[in-house]
């Protein structure tokens, strides 16, 4: 029992806890869900690299807005980040049909991921300089951010024909596996070090904990803010490249539309709470590698993309419930109060109530480690 | 006391008693309130002022006794209830909306109607009248952010007295007010006690209390010490009531340790500082090796000065400087760099990150020196950590138990160990002993001293505690009203004489 308490007090219990049993799911009623097949050319195909292949923007994004959400804030303008920063790269490169890129292809990448850092520092001035509320002070870009990339693009859907844009979202020659995975390998790599090398991740936690206990203590409580809102728009910024690439085009309307929800959701169900403190970077990973094959599950099972949606709200309802408090004591009163009338009734044991006892259990030490 | 019969007794509370989980708040406490007098009611932090306000105005339900208000009995359950019955609050922080005008200020809630519409008008007009009725003549119609605090002030007497006019209650009302808005103020006051109210009034300036009330009562540790007419009360007695120390008591205080003894070196200069709203003109010398204490009723400016000499708050006059060179502190991580620590008055609020183990929450002064990129090496973290622990004894089951999770006294101790790890020529402690047990606060007072002595530190102390300050300090900085109004060194420390000074009386 002191084994289980231990187990489910783990961080990244309710996190990995959540995609097993999706992934069990799956084995159950997918056929061929675990297999994995190479072609002729030698790259790896399948359920699995596909889901992998489609969350990296997501867990990149989910990076950025893990430290931001620490801080206690949070930013809803990400997915208007990356409608600018691939109408950035996909206006550098420009749409000639020969395949000749008009500025190099590495300076279109930089100005792309530059303006997301861009981006996210004017986010990060809002919020830390003029302390408006974080979620109005990203709304701000929220709302102009597709008008500045429909500016960039000149009202055009710019497709680029340069053949290496598309190695981006998909994959190199010669390389076994999607390079989105090594992209999102690679930040979250990036993210792991400074954690583990630098006092950030330290400061965001106490800047996120007690702002004034900061301050007494002589941390720049302005600079620590500023810093998770750019590197927000950084996480932005590259995941805007992945998603102009996988269409080889820039759609100024549709490019990482409502992603910033997704990423909100991840971070929530790796156990960091949305207000603020202690982050779990490693939950909001699995987070958004669940939220993926969810996506992935579903179009298996056939349900249509507009009614996915629908399924996912369902997900964040049951969430938030284990998370929740007050419900947790709405559930144990509940609880109790049967368990009263059962040993009124004397000893009948019956089958639901054995079974609501152990979702207790699961719920309440779920609840215990967010 | 007790049940005070006669003359034109407004309000009677006998007997109150209130407990929270593991503390008597209040205990027999009995309070007596006449027509037409101001009563001030004093106490240091703790003496259950506002608990006993709370009960009055239906915030806590008391656990035993009665209110009488005009001879009936009653048990306000809500502060509407409290103000249905004729005892409305105006609060430190005045509570009305700076968007609205100051008629919808006055009216919210309760606006006249006409034809089911709100009749402005009437509003307006009778708005302006009740104002010009307390000598305030302003637009009504502009918004109230348009109008100083005191004004403000006004508006929210002007409303509380309409609403239900009985008792008013005042909590600390002159606390962000200039000596100028005080007497207008002042003039409100008087001239609804010459109408019959009865009115509480809760503020520290000694001077305002001699100046403005009636009677006094005063209140200690949850219980009662007294009621007095104020102008039969010498200063003295008064703050000896508050603090609970009798003059002839402490005449003879054997000193436990031997003091610490300021070198010649002065480590930090204060010439004229002033902040405003805060401190004014405030000149102070720390030399190195000598605990300075800072003296003074709660509210005096104690706290203000410790917090302008470490740069929470910015100076508008007057010069710091550090071993001689001028120093112009934006910031605490500027003046961390001239090696000051400060160990701020509220622990929970300003000092423990709650969900930080001990180890980060020791840790995290020195990093925030060192920067977001000088990472301080685990192993290097563990080994000051286990050294402070081991040094200033604190009691944790292992360096990475969230501090939340500790004692008080083991968090102080903490919070004084992520300070001493930075290594300070200058530690400020504000109430470093305050809700803690007695054995921890001894261990923290000889701490103090052996600091100043064995290490040359320099030593800033400021408690509420009289015993404390004579115990450890060997130069005590007397602050009164935001002023520094004594300077008392070597064998001049005596309680009397700390006390006469608080006081401002002579000899």
């Amino acid at each position: 029992m002191e084994k289980l308490n231990k187990l489910t007090s783990h961080s990244l219990f309710l996190p990995l806890f959540a995609l097993s049993i999706l992934l069990f799911f799956n084995a159950v009623f997918v056929k061929d869900f675990f297999l994995i097949e190479m072609t002729d050319d030698g790259r790896l195909y399948g359920r699995l690299v596909d889901i992998l292949n489609r969350s990296s923007s997501l867990i990149i994004l989910s990076l950025g807005m893990t430290f931001v959400i620490a801080t206690s804030g949070i930013d809803i303008s990400v997915g208007s980040i990356i409608a600018i920063s691939s109408a950035v790269c996909c206006t550098m490169l420009g749409g000639a049909g020969n395949g000749t890129a008009a500025n190099p292809f590495i300076i279109a990448m930089g100005c792309a991921v530059l303006a997301g850092v861009l981006a996210g520092s004017w986010n990060g001035l809002l919020v830390s300089k003029f302390k408006i509320q974080p979620v109005v002070a990203t709304l701000i870009l929220m709302t102009a951010g597709r008008g500045i990339a429909q500016l960039l693009t000149e009202g055009q859907i710019i497709t680029v024909y340069y053949k290496p844009f598309s190695y981006i979202g998909g994959t190199i020659p010669g390389s076994m596996l999607p390079t989105t995975i090594f992209i999102a390998l690679a930040m979250v790599l990036l993210v792991y070090i400074v954690n583990k090398k630098t006092s950030v991740g330290l400061f965001i936690q106490s800047v996120g904990i007690n702002p004034t206990a900061s301050r007494f203590t002589g941390i720049k409580v302005n600079h620590v803010i500023f810093l998770v809102y750019a590197f927000s728009g950084f996480c932005a910024g590259v995941s805007g490249l992945i998603e102009g690439s996988l269409i080889r085009a820039a759609d100024a309307n549709n490019a990482g539309l409502n992603m910033e929800m997704d990423a909100i959701l991840a971070v929530a169900l790796g156990g960091t709470l949305l207000s603020g403190g202690k982050f779990n970077i490693g939950g909001s990973v699995i987070g958004a590698i669940t939220i993926q094959t969810l996506t992935t599950t579903m179009y298996a099972f056939g349900v249509a993309s507009d009614q996915l949606p629908v399924i996912k709200a369902i997900v964040v309802v049951i969430l938030c419930l284990v998370q929740s408090e007050q419900f947790r004591v709405i559930w144990s009163n509940w609880k109790n109060k049967n368990k009263s009338i059962k040993n009124q009734t004397e000893h009948v044991p019956t089958v639901t109530h054995n079974l609501l006892q152990d979702k207790t259990v699961l719920e309440q030490q779920g609840g215990n480690k967010a | 006391m007790g049940n005070v019969s006669g003359a034109n007794v407004l309000l009677a509370m006998n007997h109150i008693h209130k407990n929270f989980p593991g503390v008597k708040a209040l205990n027999d406490v009995s309070f007596t309130l006449r027509a037409g007098e101001i009563h001030s009611l004093m106490g240091e932090n703790g003496a259950g002022k506002s608990t006993l306000i709370k009960v009055l105005t239906g915030v806590y339900l008391l656990n035993s006794g009665n209110i009488q208000l005009e001879g009936q009995e009653i048990l306000p359950r809500s502060t509407q209830e409290a103000q249905k019955a004729g005892i409305s609050t105006v609060y430190q922080e005045v509570n009305l909306c700076t968007n609205l005008s100051v008629a919808e200020n006055i009216f919210i809630g309760r606006e006249p109607m006409k034809n089911g519409f709100i009749d402005w008008k009437q509003v307006n007009k009778r708005s302006q009248e009740l104002l010009k009725s307390l000598n305030v003549d302003i637009d009504v119609t502009k918004t109230l952010d348009n109008y100083p605090v005191a004004i403000q002030q006004m508006i929210a007497i002007a409303r509380a007295v309409d609403v239900s006019a009985k008792i008013l209650i005042l909590d600390e009302p002159t606390s962000s007010l200039d000596e100028q808005e005080t007497q207008k103020l002042f003039t409100v006051i008087r001239k609804l006690k010459n109408e019959g109210l009865g009115i509480i009034f809760v503020s520290h300036f000694l001077e305002q209390i001699y100046e403005l009330c009636d009677r006094v009562t005063i209140l200690r540790n949850g219980e009662l010490v007294g009621e007095y007419e104020v102008q039969k009360i010498p200063r003295v007695e008064l703050i000896s009531k508050m603090i609970g120390k009798d003059l002839a008591d402490l005449k003879d205080f054997d000193k436990m340790t031997e003091k610490s003894k300021a070198s010649a070196e002065v480590f930090l200069q204060a010439n004229q500082i002033s902040s405003i709203g805060k401190i004014s003109n405030v000149d102070l010398n720390i030399h190195k090796g000598e605990v300075v204490g800072f003296a003074g009723l709660l509210g005096s400016g104690r706290t203000e000065t410790a917090e302008l000499l470490f740069g929470v708050n910015r100076i508008h006059a007057g010069s710091i400087t550090v071993k001689g060179k001028e120093k112009n502190f934006k910031e605490p991580l500027d003046t961390m760099k001239e090696k000051i620590a400060f160990c701020p008055e509220d622990r929970k609020l300003q000092g423990i990150i709650g969900d930080l183990s001990v180890r980060e929450n020791i840790i995290l002064a020195m990093q925030a020196k060192q920067g977001m990129f000088g990472h301080i090496s685990m192993k290097e973290q563990e080994e000051i950590v286990d050294k402070y622990i081991k040094l200033l004894k604190i009691k944790v089951s292992d360096r990475e138990q969230l501090i939340k999770n500790l004692s008080g006294g083991n968090q102080q101790k903490a919070i004084i160990a992520r300070w001493l790890a930075t290594e300070p020529e200058l530690l400020i402690l504000d109430e470093p002993t305050r809700g803690i047990d007695i054995g921890t606060k001894n261990e923290i007072q000889k701490m103090v001293i052996d600091f100043a002595k064995e290490k040359m530190m320099s030593i800033v102390f400021i408690s509420s505690e009289m015993d404390e300050m004579v115990r450890t300090c060997s130069k005590l900085i007397v602050m009164r009203d935001r002023k520094k109004v004594a300077e008392i060194e070597g064998e001049n420390i005596t309680s009397e004489n700390v006390m006469k000074a608080i006081a401002g009386v002579e000899g």
